[in-house]
């Protein structure tokens, strides 16, 4: 699926999801790289020793899950625009999924987006919570939005208005 | 007659590079552009590159081309022609002919010269591929991203190469409605990443299918509807699959193929590597080819990304100063830095195509 359709499987999700373990404890950066590119900024990104150094440029990245607090501070500097961070510990039933979001208009926090996954698809409604904008991300706003708990592995993307339905 | 020391034909990433890398060692430039800005397609990249921090890994191609065109123009030891197409080179004296706005004729006569022209577009014989509405990837990407002015409201992208994936987001960030992504061969050809982008857009990609024929609106003379089918594994349509998507643009992505015609010209050995996109000069690992004093970078020496254009660029500028005597001590080390990067950027998977071309043409 991913080399017809651009879409990974749940095979291919396997291998990239934290562990739940880890999940349950908070934020926790997922890398959605399934191909070897030759390309490391995920490893220049992290302040703190999450993501490991790349004996070889063309590697798949490897993460510490212990090391990473979830900052989110990598999300903006991959070129793919593969990273997301999830926390599951928001509340008892929501979930938050931070995502890379290069589209105008940007959400205001507070509002209320479509949910899609990663075929685009509508899968619900959530309350945007957070909006980064600044010098850091560089043109690459990182949105952090409240999906349902069951979503936290399902939710990618956000369609900002959308239908209220 | 104008003399330079060594003439860089061409100012994108690979020839910015080129520039900077001889002018470093000592020696005196001459870059020549037909635009009137540098930066070459650098210009209209609005993505964040791939690659290390060595190659600007994380900075958006534009961001990229301002960097290097900032440094070239400051620099005292490189001059730039802008608006001036080098229109032929004639080996036996060794003179570049060169249009400069269109109106002038200079001829200038350098010692080296780095050929960095990059590469143009491969197009699609299909029945109508010449309406109004029917574009190269390169093309729908000046005018959206240099004069802000998109192409129309519902498009075919045809190529889900790297070129293709990422022209259909910049369409879908301008507002921009791709209906489909095809591509005749069964898998994806770009980056997985950048089809994972437009593929949580919604944008569907449909591997295996071709573009059958397009069809104009009566009255406007535009292109209003495709036709798309499919094609088994030995690349043949199979009729009855015909799709129909209203459509108004018809962008095509398939390929480039380098602007090798100066180096025709100069009497460079040439073959055919189709994994380099087409006819590629014999060179060495300095980058020199089969004509002393005549090397390539970037694109026109094989179609690849521009993060190894720039490291072919800096190859081919420190090696033709070196080889007019310049060197400020850093030589040797800059050169095996450039080589090992070259040699990382191509080492994976993704690289083997390349890896496949270049063992044809690197002597």
């Amino acid at each position: 699926m991913l080399c017809t359709k651009g879409i990974p499987t749940a095979e291919d999700l396997a291998t990239r999801i934290p562990p739940e373990e880890r999940r349950k404890k908070g934020p926790v950066v997922m890398i959605e790289c399934f191909q070897k590119i030759p390309c490391n900024p995920c490893y220049t990104a992290c302040k703190h020793g999450a993501i490991q150094k790349f004996e070889d440029i063309n590697d798949l990245p490897s993460v510490n899950f212990d090391n990473c607090n979830g900052c989110g501070l990598c999300i903006s500097k991959c070129p793919g625009l593969a990273i997301f961070v999830i926390d599951e510990t928001y509340s008892e039933t929501q979930a938050t999924v931070s995502l890379p979001f290069e589209f105008f208009p940007l959400p205001r926090e507070g509002e209320e987006v479509d949910l899609l996954d990663r075929s685009g698809t509508k899968v619900g409604r959530g309350k945007v919570l957070k909006v980064r904008n600044g010098k850091y991300e560089d043109r690459t706003p990182v949105i952090t939005v409240i999906v349902p708990k069951e979503l936290s592995m399902v939710v990618r993307n956000i369609k900002v208005g959308g239908d209220v339905s | 007659m104008k003399k330079t020391e060594i003439a860089v034909i061409g100012g994108g990433p690979a020839g910015l590079m080129a520039s900077l890398a001889a002018a470093e060692m000592g020696a005196r430039v001459t870059l020549i552009d037909r635009n009137s800005r540098l930066g070459g397609q650098l210009v209209k990249q609005t993505h964040m590159f791939f690659g290390s921090e060595k190659e600007y890994a994380s900075i958006r191609g534009i961001d990229i081309g301002k960097i290097l065109s900032a440094e070239v123009l400051k620099n005292p030891r490189i001059e730039t022609m802008l608006d001036s197409t080098v229109i032929g080179y004639y080996p036996d004296d060794g003179v570049l002919g060169v249009e400069v706005e269109e109106k002038t004729f200079v001829k200038i006569k350098p010692e080296k010269v780095i050929v960095a022209t990059g590469a143009s577009e491969k197009f699609l014989p299909f029945e109508n591929n010449d309406l109004p509405g029917i574009y190269g990837a390169g093309a729908v990407q000046t005018l959206m991203n240099e004069h802000g002015v998109i192409p129309g409201d519902n498009v075919l992208m045809v190529g889900a190469g790297n070129i293709g994936l990422i022209v259909s987001y910049q369409l879908m960030q301008a507002g921009v409605n791709v209906k489909a992504i095809i591509d005749a061969a069964p898998n994806i050809g770009g980056y997985w990443v950048h089809a994972s982008k437009v593929a949580r857009l919604g944008v569907p990609i449909m591997t295996s299918y071709t573009v059958k024929a397009a069809y104009a609106n009566e009255l406007t003379g535009a292109l209003e509807r495709a036709v798309i089918w499919q094609v088994d594994n030995k690349w043949q349509p199979i009729p009855g699959t015909e799709k129909v998507l209203k459509v108004d643009v018809i962008c095509i992505s398939v390929g480039l193929s380098p602007l090798a015609e100066i180096l025709w010209q100069a009497g460079c050995k040439m073959k055919y590597v189709p994994q380099l996109g087409g006819h590629v000069a014999l060179r060495n690992e300095n980058m020199e080819t089969t004509v002393p004093g005549v090397y390539v970078a970037g694109d026109v020496a094989g179609v690849e990304e521009a993060s190894s254009a720039m490291i072919e660029g800096r190859l081919a500028g420190l090696n033709a100063a070196k080889s007019l005597g310049y060197d400020n001590g850093t030589f040797n080390e800059k050169r095996r830095e450039a080589l090992e990067q070259l040699e990382s950027l191509r080492s994976g998977p993704v690289g083997e195509k390349i890896r496949q071309g270049l063992a044809q043409l690197v002597s």
